[in-house]
């Protein structure tokens, strides 16, 4: 039996009997009802950073369906029988990453990939969501706050294949899934004082990895932050366009599909990474700071649904999908316009990707599978 | 699955946990946000104006329409000078990834010489951004289809079409028309750059020089949206170009072409005017060459192979050659002794052969005494000095006249200083005077240079589109006009600037003209070999003109000297001699003597007066 039946000895499963359709099939309407939003605008910004490719928009649907698919069955799932399973799922998705590692698929100079015949994926996917849920695993185990031991211990179940996915080399996904592994531990209430070591060890890494670590192109890609004008046809590009797109939108913008950056093929990656960049410069700032409310909206429930969840496993995983929702979208925008490093790092469901969305709907699923569990029962 | 401490644990504690760190963590992402929102704020509206500026500065690109080159077309209307579509192949160096290799590429595909690739070096190192840089011009469409196959691998490389000049007619044109070239930097410095944006080429001799600013006309503009690979989207805004002015030129193309083949192989030149009007019917300089080679870019050595020709092919005789005249002055001093009342038509001159000046012991020879061993006559007069180019009668005449007179006499003909006529680098020829020794060589005049000057020798030059001038004030009896090449610019007449006319007694006129008359149709004239089958009257000079000094004593041996040393033969001549309707002058350099010239002079005349003029 799961953790709330100790508290309720009488209680029935009959006694949460759903009333509506949504609670039938475990959907928390608040939380789904801005992504959905978000999902027909990120449609809308596609079909115009495509320049109208119905091809695009229309793989993009499908990759929203096949989504929320995946989030309707995860919905479906208990959290223990989640919890219990979370040890496997990471070492299976940490075996997936060796595979890569020995036999993946290349891309632009990077083995990401690992084909299946006719599904090519990326298993570095898999661990964006078998990170958070083995973390909460190993902490619950031992009781919040975490002793030290159980912390140095998670910081490896978070170190080793942050490490392989850094190594394929994938520096954005590599601290995607670190940083949800982290807010885990951060959630489960580890010291301040160890918050801070960490951040002094984490600084103190930072020149070793300059020297040894980091790639050349990724170097260039953290120092073309600092000038993005010395050079200007070369590393500094992408940075100047995206930032000449976002400028140029104004507060109401350039009309949709009016945009000339993103028309005239200026804006590199406009489908994918940089597809922010088209809204702001189309819709202007109050596109911007629309998309933003929603994705507040989404991180509000987020939070809630932490907060109200009934066992501490389903608050730590929904404080962290949300937090790694959050980096997501900070991540993204600031890179965009040139606050933070330009690593790949999509905009939740906007960007154009198959991967990201079924892995960040796999997210919701959970966190929607928390959020009706507990309401269940609190009828 | 529950841990080994699940029976202890402290849900309420874990709880309170999660709520702090909840709240921990929204603090940071409202901040996070705040930094994001503040970040998008100052890029969209603090910085919009610049960023608005920076976007259509990259979409918005200022494209200058180059003007289409004037044409020039002969007095019959046939294109002598026209564009042909060809094909520029240049390279954009901010959109090539790797230039060095893209030039290795374009090399193999192309076939670039040194010379293309050291001026595309040049071009790269002074072009203004995102201007393309010419590489190879003038390929045709077979040529460029190296390149235009497989663009979309080259990026950077870019194709144009574009007009570019052809001379259809360079073998016997290219003299006269000049050609066009790449502008150099020195060209530029005298063009106004503005005007050649997108141009490649201005006149560099000739007619293309000399008419480059109605030729070429007035480039436009465009403001055109291109996309981030420069391709041109849409034109927003156009302001077309003015094309260039059509040339019509005096010149018949016929009669040119019948002109240089009369010519043959000698070197020399042929001037025809249209006595009416000063107008150029043909001008030939041989030998000559391609025109062509010069727009396309020649290559050093081919330019170094013409420039350093002993035959001078550069150079426009016609214009630019400067040959003692010879005895074709003889008509003029005539005329300047009749005004000057040193003789009359009835004076006559004891002719043994030779003539000495009073007082001294040289003797100064007629042609004749080699010839036949004497003079022409007795005595000889006017009419039978120019039919027969008696040389003692005009030592005689030159020597009472003295030089300086003879000068004044010579210079409304417009011996001594270049006619004006509408091309390059005409030269002046030379008039000699006391002065003129005294200015130029620092000398005193000598008696003896006298004679030489009065049978159009010593230091006496002139190019033979001044002898075709001074024939003109013959063949009009007086009134002349600057020779001009070209008829029409667009639809406005010009040239045809009367020159200030000669005033003669008619009788004089009629005297010299009648003794030129001779030349052709007297039995004895110089040039009688020509007159078979005439069927209308020609008035003529010939003229034989020493290329080295020979001895007073020596006797000038054609067989002996070698080609380069044979003398010039020169004919002047105009028909038909009472309303003459052309003047031809012919030059045959080193040519022996006039019998080269006089045949090419007949050739031309009866061309023009039986077939061609359109009187």
């Amino acid at each position: 039996m799961s953790e709330y039946a100790r508290y309720l000895d009488d209680s029935q499963r009959s006694f949460a009997r759903p009333r509506t359709l949504a609670q039938w099939l475990h959907l928390d309407l608040v939380l789904l009802l801005p992504l959905c939003l978000i999902m027909v605008l990120g449609l809308f910004v596609l079909f115009s950073a495509s320049d109208g490719d119905w091809s695009t928009v229309s793989r993009q649907l499908r990759n929203f369906v096949v989504g929320w698919g995946v989030l309707l069955v995860v919905a479906q799932v208990r959290i223990d029988t989640i919890q219990r399973w979370s040890p496997a799922l990471y070492f299976f998705a940490l075996g997936l990453l060796l595979m890569v590692l020995m036999f993946g698929v290349g891309a632009k100079g990077a083995q990401r990939w690992l084909s299946l015949g006719i599904i090519r994926f990326q298993p570095s996917e898999v661990m964006k969501v078998a990170m958070p849920l083995a973390v909460a695993y190993w902490v619950v185990r031992y009781g919040l706050p975490p002793r030290l031991g159980v912390t140095v211990v998670s910081l490896l179940i978070i170190g080793l294949p942050a490490v392989v996915i850094g190594l394929q080399p994938d520096l954005g996904t590599a601290l995607l899934v670190a940083a949800s592994g982290v807010s885990v531990i951060f959630m489960a209430g580890i010291s301040w004082w160890q918050i801070m070591a960490g951040m002094l060890t984490a600084l103190a890494a930072l020149w070793p990895a300059w020297l040894f670590i980091l790639r050349d192109y990724q170097k260039q890609r953290i120092l073309t932050l600092f000038d993005p004008e010395a050079d200007k046809l070369g590393a500094g590009w992408n940075i100047i366009q995206s930032k000449t797109a976002i400028g140029s939108g104004g507060w109401s913008g350039k009309g949709w599909l009016q945009g000339t950056q993103s028309h005239l093929d200026f804006l590199p990656e406009s489908q994918t990474d940089f597809i922010i960049a088209v809204l702001a410069e189309e819709w202007g700032f109050r596109g911007v700071l629309c998309l933003l409310a929603l994705y507040g909206l989404v991180v509000a429930r987020g939070f809630w649904i932490s907060l109200t969840a009934q066992s501490t496993y389903g608050r730590l995983l929904a404080s962290a999908i949300t937090l790694t929702f959050c980096v997501y979208v900070v991540v993204n925008m600031g890179m965009v316009a040139g606050l933070l490093p330009v690593v790949g790092v999509p905009l939740p469901f906007v960007s154009f990707g198959g991967t990201a969305i079924v892995t960040l709907m796999l997210g919701f699923g959970i966190l929607t599978a928390i959020s009706t569990e507990k309401r269940i029962i609190s009828q | 699955m529950a841990g080994p401490l699940d029976a202890m644990r402290d849900t309420r504690r874990e709880w309170s946990i999660n709520r702090a760190r909840l709240i921990a963590c929204l603090i940071g992402i409202l901040m996070l946000m705040a930094v994001l929102v503040y970040r998008y704020y100052s890029l969209q509206i603090i910085q919009h104006d610049a960023f608005l500026t920076q976007s259509d500065r990259n979409r918005i690109r200022v494209e200058v329409i180059p003007p289409t080159r004037g044409q020039i077309v002969d007095r019959k209307g046939r294109l002598l000078a026209t564009n042909q579509p060809t094909y520029v192949v240049g390279v954009i160096a901010e959109r090539a990834t790797d230039l060095p290799s893209l030039l290795e590429d374009l090399q193999q595909r192309l076939a670039l010489t040194e010379d293309e690739l050291e001026a595309f070096r040049e071009g790269i190192a002074q072009r203004r951004p995102f201007e393309t840089v010419p590489i190879k011009v003038g390929l045709n469409e077979q040529a460029v289809a190296a390149v235009a196959v497989d663009l979309h691998q080259l990026p950077g490389v870019v194709v144009e079409a574009q007009l570019t000049r052809h001379y259809p007619f360079a073998d016997v044109l290219s003299h006269v028309l000049g050609y066009v070239g790449r502008i150099s930097l020195e060209d530029l410095q005298a063009l106004e750059a503005d005007h050649y944006r997108g141009t490649l080429h201005t006149g560099k001799v000739g007619l293309e020089k000399r008419y480059e600013s109605v030729l070429h006309g007035r480039p436009g503009y465009q403001h055109v949206e291109t996309n981030a690979h420069g391709r041109l989207l849409r034109v927003l805004e156009k302001q077309p170009p003015q094309p260039g002015q059509d040339l019509r030129l005096h010149l018949d193309l016929d009669l040119q072409q019948i002109a240089a083949e009369a010519l043959g192989t000698q070197r020399g030149a042929v001037v025809a005017l249209d006595p009416l009007n000063g107008g150029v019917l043909a001008m030939v300089s041989n030998p000559s060459y391609d025109a062509n080679l010069f727009v396309k870019g020649i290559s050093y050595r081919a330019y170094a192979t013409l420039r350093n020709s002993m035959d001078t092919p550069l150079l426009n005789r016609a214009v630019q050659g400067q040959y003692p005249p010879g005895s074709t002055v003889k008509p003029l001093l005539a005329l300047g002794g009749l005004s000057r009342d040193f003789i009359t038509t009835e004076t006559t001159v004891r002719d043994p052969g030779w003539y000495r000046i009073p007082g001294d012991d040289r003797r100064y020879r007629d042609w004749t005494l080699r010839v036949r061993g004497g003079g022409h006559a007795e005595r000889v007069d006017m009419r039978m000095a120019i039919a027969e180019s008696c040389d003692t009668y005009y030592y005689d005449l030159a020597y009472r006249m003295g030089i300086d007179t003879m000068a004044d006499v010579l210079e409304p003909f417009g011996l001594g200083r270049p006619t004006g006529v509408d091309t390059t680098a005409e030269q002046g020829g030379i008039l000699p005077s006391t002065r003129w020794k005294r200015e130029a060589m620092g000398e005193a005049w000598f008696p003896g240079e006298t004679l030489s000057a009065g049978i159009g020798q010593g230091y006496m030059l002139a190019t033979p589109m001044q002898l075709a001038q001074a024939t003109m004030v013959l063949a009009n009896r007086g009134t002349s006009f600057v020779p001009s090449i070209v008829h029409r610019v667009g639809d406005m007449t010009v040239g045809g600037v009367p020159r200030e006319p000669l005033k003669m007694h008619e009788e004089d006129w009629r005297a010299v003209i009648e003794g030129m008359v001779d030349v052709v149709h007297g039995q004895r004239g110089t040039a009688a070999s020509i007159s078979k089958g005439i069927t209308y009257q020609m008035a003529g000079k010939t003229g034989t003109s020493q290329v080295i000094g020979i001895a007073q004593d020596a006797i000038y041996e054609e067989e002996k000297v070698s080609e380069r040393n044979r003398n010039h033969g020169l004919f002047i001549a105009f028909a038909p001699e009472t309303k003459p309707r052309i003047v031809v002058v012919v030059l045959a350099e080193n040519g022996g003597g006039s019998s080269a010239a006089t045949p090419v002079a007949r050739r031309v005349i009866d061309a023009w007066l039986n077939e061609l003029s359109d009187v």
